[in-house]
């Protein structure tokens, strides 16, 4: 029987914002790489993000932010993934967050962070060499 | 083989502790139950015999129709009555895979994220990969594991289903079938396949203009069958944005359900469960014969010879499943 290994994504916007076109052009992306993309809408808190990737079991979980918000809202969903034992999935972000927030931000587990103007091809090569190969 | 009672913190370490943490609801189990049988690993099998014992109490509910009828929002809407009743949900939303990348995005849940830190309330996204009949191949599988999770209600959304996506009835107790005002000819698009399988129809956005003019339709169009059924699938009318014609819904959907306890239903369970042996089966010789086969000198001599057009593909079957029978009657 063969296996059938797929990268699963979740694509987050948490918080307040109210456009999406960047998530919405990376999950595009990420689909056309053949992975599977699920996408949670807009206006989402930390405990729904975090639930949707328990249980949709993600690989890979893609946060997106243009309200500034970051520094608040990142630090409390990477707590809830810890407290949930979801310590095996790929954390990534990019929106409009402030060079210097980076350093901290990877000091709580965000592997990456992709600014504007990132070409797609670098996200996916990212996503790819590093999600996690669960059973 | 029966399973412990609830233990508080669950280790995945073996296949055991994953299905004991799928009956006792655990929500990472379930989720990695499912993950297990999509991918289709050498345990997923296993897996599944673990859990049936535990599966057949679920009321399973299917929902499908044409893309852009508004699927999602019903199944929220539905979600919010029968959680309003104390029911347990569980959710499979299916969308379809690219037949060219194999990538898919999955939208489905969108709609429905206001139940995410629901409890009691589990949603997974599925994508098809490129199994035809509007659902995926894992679909049955994974209802299994909500049904051991315990979940009273499990919803199985389709892809934007036209006409022969019907494998939903292979799952399904219920088979909603929602169309909408507008998308085109209401009753061409369901007219084959998907017409014969409903068991309740839903006409949603029953708030635009001609709506009553396609219930008109599709009821006229009903009355056309000649059959005599003991169960005949109402017509109902739905705003899923407002929740209008909800309550009423999940109504029928008990209805039905009642209907098939009464003994109307046996024959149709006992057919589901011959399909289901059926297919086992078909699926377990399949693999047999081509797993023997590949390691076989025989088979690329039999490619050569179709690629040659010296025989037609289905004569080499013929002769191949011929032969693999004799075989294992000489064993």
């Amino acid at each position: 029987m063969s296996s059938e290994r797929k990268i699963r994504v979740l694509i987050a916007k948490p918080g307040l914002d109210s456009h999406d076109r960047g998530a919405k052009i990376v999950a595009r992306a990420l689909r056309d790489a053949g992975m599977e993309v699920i996408y949670t809408g807009l206006r989402q808190t930390p405990e729904q993000i975090v639930e949707t990737v328990l249980q949709e079991d993600v690989d890979v979980l893609g946060l997106s932010i243009l309200s500034g918000a970051h520094m608040a809202l990142f630090p409390r969903i990477m707590e809830l993934m810890k407290k949930k034992g979801l310590n095996d999935v790929l954390v990534f972000a990019g929106g409009i967050i402030p060079e210097e927030d980076v350093p901290q931000l990877k000091k709580i587990g965000i592997k990456e962070i992709f600014g504007p103007g990132t070409p797609l091809q670098t996200i996916i090569d990212f996503v790819r060499n590093n999600a996690p190969r669960k059973a | 083989m029966p399973l412990e009672k609830p233990r508080r913190f669950i280790l995945l370490r073996s296949l055991e502790q994953l299905a004991q943490g799928v009956v006792n609801g655990d929500k990472r189990s379930i989720a990695r139950a499912i993950t297990l049988i999509e991918n289709n690993g050498e345990d997923a099998q296993k897996l599944v015999s673990l859990l049936y014992p535990y599966t057949g109490k679920a009321h399973i509910v299917g929902i499908t129709g044409p893309g852009g009828s508004g699927k999602s929002t019903l199944i929220e809407k539905l979600i919010s009555e029968l959680r309003r009743r104390g029911k347990t949900v569980g959710v499979l939303a299916t969308d379809p895979s690219s037949p060219f990348t194999g990538g898919a995005f999955l939208g489905d849940r969108i709609r429905m994220q206001r139940f995410a830190t629901d409890e009691e309330v589990f949603i997974r996204s599925m994508a098809t990969r490129n199994v035809p009949g509007g659902i995926a191949k894992a679909t049955k599988d994974a209802v299994n594991v909500l049904d051991a999770a315990g979940k009273d209600v499990i919803i199985v959304e389709t892809v934007g289903a036209g006409q022969a996506e019907v494998d939903i009835i292979k799952v399904a107790h219920t088979v909603v079938v929602v169309f909408a005002p507008g998308l085109g000819d209401e009753i061409q698009a369901i007219k084959a396949g998907i017409m014969e399988i409903a068991d309740i129809f839903v006409l949603n956005k029953a708030d635009l203009e001609n709506a009553n003019r396609a219930v008109t339709d599709l009821k006229a169009s009903l009355e056309l069958n000649a059959q005599e059924k003991a169960w005949k699938p109402p017509v109902l009318k739905t705003v899923a944005l407002t929740g209008e014609g909800i309550e009423q819904l999940v109504n029928e959907i008990f209805e039905h359900k009642a209907f098939l306890e009464k003994g109307e239903g046996a024959s149709k369970r006992r057919k589901w469960v011959e399909t289901e042996l059926v297919e086992a089966i078909k699926q377990k010789v399949a693999d047999l014969i081509v797993d023997d086969l590949k390691k076989r000198k025989v088979f690329n001599e039999l490619v050569e010879k179709v690629m040659n057009r010296q025989v037609d593909p289905y004569s080499a079957a013929s002769k191949i499943v011929a032969e693999t029978l004799l075989s294992a009657k000489k064993d």
